[in-house]
């Protein structure tokens, strides 16, 4: 089994780009695979906790922590949280935050990295 | 001991979105990414810009004065003091009648000793190849 990385920068709210990444997360964890997601810039809104879920908006804080209890390795970038507001003590439980050598550090042993930029 | 070999290729115009920039911080942290890696492991990052990309290279850039922002020119500086590889597509340049007096080569103020190179894009696409991996921004 592989490992695949994926970096997406794109907002959870304006865009369903985060979307396809937790689908895409979940498709190879069924498979098998190993999956790191990063997010940075606007994708760190995914990190928030208890966001509040409408049909009209994408929610994704119950697929994604159904996905991080199954092994789903997910890291926002710290600055790019921080500098929107999304504090430590409002962080989703199970995202880490680091910086962005994470995501260079995961790329290094990925069998393929997936980078979704942001808007 | 290994090497991943990431590509940055920036293809969006600056300010716009924040993409430029993160292409930019995104590689600089390649130069701390050894704490997350085996001893003697390592992750290089080259940067490319094509099309609109290209205009995020122009000099003088007023980020500070007009946004109280560091600028895209200020991080691309900061690439060429860590020694990144950075190359501008000569043929997107011409494009829009730019030439290498119009934009950012060198950073001797950063203490920078490596230049941009302006390039044809064969000789991007040729990095690309050597890549492992591509990110576009």
């Amino acid at each position: 089994m592989g490992k695949l990385t994926i970096g997406c920068f794109a907002s959870l709210v304006g865009s369903t780009n985060l979307d396809f990444a937790v689908k895409l997360s979940a498709a190879a964890m069924e498979k098998g695979h190993k999956v790191d997601l990063w997010v940075s810039g606007n994708g760190t809104m995914i990190s928030i906790k208890d966001q509040r879920a409408f049909k009209d908006y994408s929610s994704l804080e119950k697929p994604l922590k159904e996905l991080m209890a199954k092994g789903l390795n997910v890291t926002a970038c710290e600055a790019c949280a921080e500098s929107r507001g999304y504090h430590a003590d409002h962080t989703l439980e199970g995202v880490k935050r680091f910086s962005m050598d994470w995501y260079l550090g995961s790329a290094f042993d990925a069998d393929r990295l997936l980078h979704i930029g942001g808007e | 001991m290994a090497t991943t070999k990431l590509g940055f290729v920036v293809t969006r115009p600056g300010y716009k979105s924040e993409n430029p920039k993160l292409a930019l911080t995104h590689a600089i942290a390649s130069q701390s990414v050894e704490i997350y890696l085996k001893d003697g492991d390592i992750v290089t990052a080259d940067i490319a810009f094509v099309g609109d990309g290209v205009l995020n290279c122009l000099k003088d850039q007023k980020a500070v004065e007009n946004y109280d922002l560091n600028s895209t020119e200020s991080h691309i500086k900061m690439s060429l003091l860590l020694d990144l590889n950075v190359l501008v597509c000569r043929e997107d340049l011409d494009r829009f009648g730019l030439s290498e007096k119009d934009i950012v080569i060198d950073a001797p103020e950063f203490g920078a000793e490596v230049e941009v190179k302006v390039v044809p894009y064969s000789e991007i696409s040729q990095m690309m190849e050597e890549m492992n991996h591509l990110l576009f921004f």
